[in-house]
């Protein structure tokens, strides 16, 4: 019993240390981001570059694909279930508002995630096992400066710019089901979907994606930065990254969607 | 007269609730190759990680360059450390990056040299450590000793007045080691460097050191020339010298409590 008791008070202490690291990191960034060429920490704009090619462009292709099966599913369902009292016209705002709004944040949160917090993970996780974090410092290079803050900045970058694509393919995606039954033309389905859409309802997703981007950096590297025992650990921060992040991401997006939606 | 590069007094630190060092004095001067030997566990490495000034000590006074390192800001401390270079046990180089642009990493960083510049000195470099050509390999391709001194010419990149070398010969064949011994001591004369180097080899320690300092668990045994440590009187120096196993009396009560206790850590 009182190993039991001892076990969920370490982790609770550990979880707040992991918050306190992921927030400290956070502030650190921003810090480094502002003042780091007074001190010769200065940011090199190419490594955001090749970190929004990598995290946005790289992701592209499994980013349109599965907006648009998302598009797809979406009509299928809403279709059906709209069927019933007669309101399939209404399948289109319905597809257009919560694609932008829900579907292309979370989905897209969650594939980034897979890729690239995965991948930041490893990559620092790896780093601190072959002693090359403690490489960076001795040379003066700090750290957060050089590892984090590019893959945090190409994250807020490369997000919101995937959260537009998908939401265009996800309505091309819920275009190609439904225009057949409500006898539109696709031109005509797109226009009247764009038309629909309020620019809140864009923001809103854009806004989420932009904290999911900075969740997915944070969490990807507090736990790389934090492993310990090997490759082994390496494996394991990766996974832990993985489930973190987005398990973080479905609870802030239910958050963010409450609070968006409040005011608006 | 050479000034002291390295102050050290009265250092003690904790690993946890272990003590490491135990009260060490240090003084390293210009030009000089110090040689830090001790068995594994000695706290020879962690004696120079605190003069990089990466851990916090417990007590004592650490002085480097000129520096006191307690009462540097974190930013000075940043450019202190660029002044000194360091080659790891491992190499450390970065996997990701080819050998070239691991030794010209450091020039990428902190200077606004163009990369014409970068690429001619960083393959300077690599010809003093006989890696010449070798710029387009990955760290993964190298050899333990070609590592090491893709390592070292990492460190030199930026003309440090104070290169702090762990164990460079550690897992390396005699003539290899033999190699990274003359390439110290070629350093030294070529570019006046003063060097801290930690190694339990004792025929690597014998060959480059101008002094020995040897730490036995957390306590300096003696400080002196090659011939004062070979002619050394004390008992654990000599064990050192002659590769004897430590024939420390076991305490019977402590030995049953490390067996039997739960959550015993040795302190």
């Amino acid at each position: 019993m009182k190993s039991v008791i001892e076990k969920i008070g370490s982790s609770i202490v550990l979880a707040i240390e992991r918050l306190g690291f992921a927030v400290r990191l956070f502030f650190d960034s921003f810090y480094w981001l502002f003042f780091g060429r007074k001190y010769k920490q200065k940011l090199r704009l190419a490594q955001v570059a090749e970190q929004v090619r990598v995290i946005g462009f790289d992701a592209l292709p499994i980013v349109m694909a599965l907006a648009f099966v998302v598009g797809v599913m979406l009509s299928i369902q809403l279709l059906y279930a709209f069927a019933d009292f007669g309101a399939e016209s209404q399948v289109l705002l319905a597809i257009a508002k919560s694609v932008t709004r829900e579907f292309s944040p979370l989905i897209i949160g969650i594939i980034v995630a897979g890729r690239s917090g995965a991948a930041l993970a490893a990559k620092i996780g790896s780093q601190v096992v072959s002693q090359e974090i403690d490489a960076l410092r001795v040379m003066g290079v700090v750290p957060v400066r050089y590892l984090v803050l590019p893959p945090l900045l190409g994250l807020i970058i490369s997000m919101p710019l995937l959260i537009l694509i998908a939401d265009f393919m996800a309505i091309l995606g819920g275009a190609f089901f439904s225009i057949d039954k409500l006898d539109m033309s696709l031109m005509a389905y797109m226009n009247e979907s764009f038309d629909v859409l309020a620019i809140n309802d864009i923001t809103q997703g854009l806004v989420k994606s932009v904290v999911f981007g900075i969740i997915i950096a944070l969490v990807g590297a507090t736990t790389g930065f934090n492993v310990t025992g090997g490759a082994e650990g390496v494996g394991k921060a990766t996974t832990t990254a993985v489930v973190a992040s987005i398990a973080t991401i479905v609870v802030a997006d239910m958050v963010f969607s409450y609070f968006l939606t409040q005011t608006l | 007269m050479s000034t002291d590069l390295i102050t050290i007094k009265k250092l003690v630190t904790h690993y946890g609730e272990r003590k490491i060092l135990d009260g060490v004095d240090l003084n390293v001067k210009e030009g000089e190759i110090r040689v830090i030997m001790g068995g594994s566990g000695s706290g020879k490495s962690t004696l120079l990680w605190h003069i990089m000034g990466l851990y916090q000590a417990t007590s004592g006074f650490i002085s480097v360059l000129g520096h006191d390192m307690d009462k540097l800001k974190f930013h000075e401390k940043h450019e202190l450390l660029r002044k000194i270079g360091v080659s790891f046990q491992n190499g450390a180089l970065f996997s990701s990056m080819t050998v070239g642009e691991n030794v010209a990493f450091p020039l990428t960083e902190f200077t606004d040299l163009d990369e014409n510049t970068i690429r001619i000195i960083s393959r300077m470099k690599l010809e003093v450590v006989n890696l010449g050509g070798f710029q387009k390999l990955m760290p993964s391709q190298l050899s333990g000793g070609m590592i090491k001194r893709a390592a070292l010419a990492r460190a030199i990149v930026m003309d440090p007045k104070l290169l702090f070398f762990d164990e460079p010969s550690a897992g390396l064949d005699p003539v290899v080691a033999s190699e990274i011994d003359d390439l110290i001591l070629k350093l030294r004369d070529a570019m006046g460097m003063t060097m801290v180097v930690v190694t339990h080899e004792l025929d690597s320690a014998f060959k480059i050191a101008d002094k020995i300092t040897v730490l036995d668990q957390g306590k300096i045994l003696l400080t002196g020339t090659v011939e004062e440590v070979k002619n050394s009187k004390i008992q654990r120096v000599q064990d050192l010298l002659e590769r004897r196993a430590r024939n420390d009396t076991v305490d019977p009560e402590e030995y049953l409590k490390r067996l039997t206790q739960e959550n015993y850590t040795i302190s």
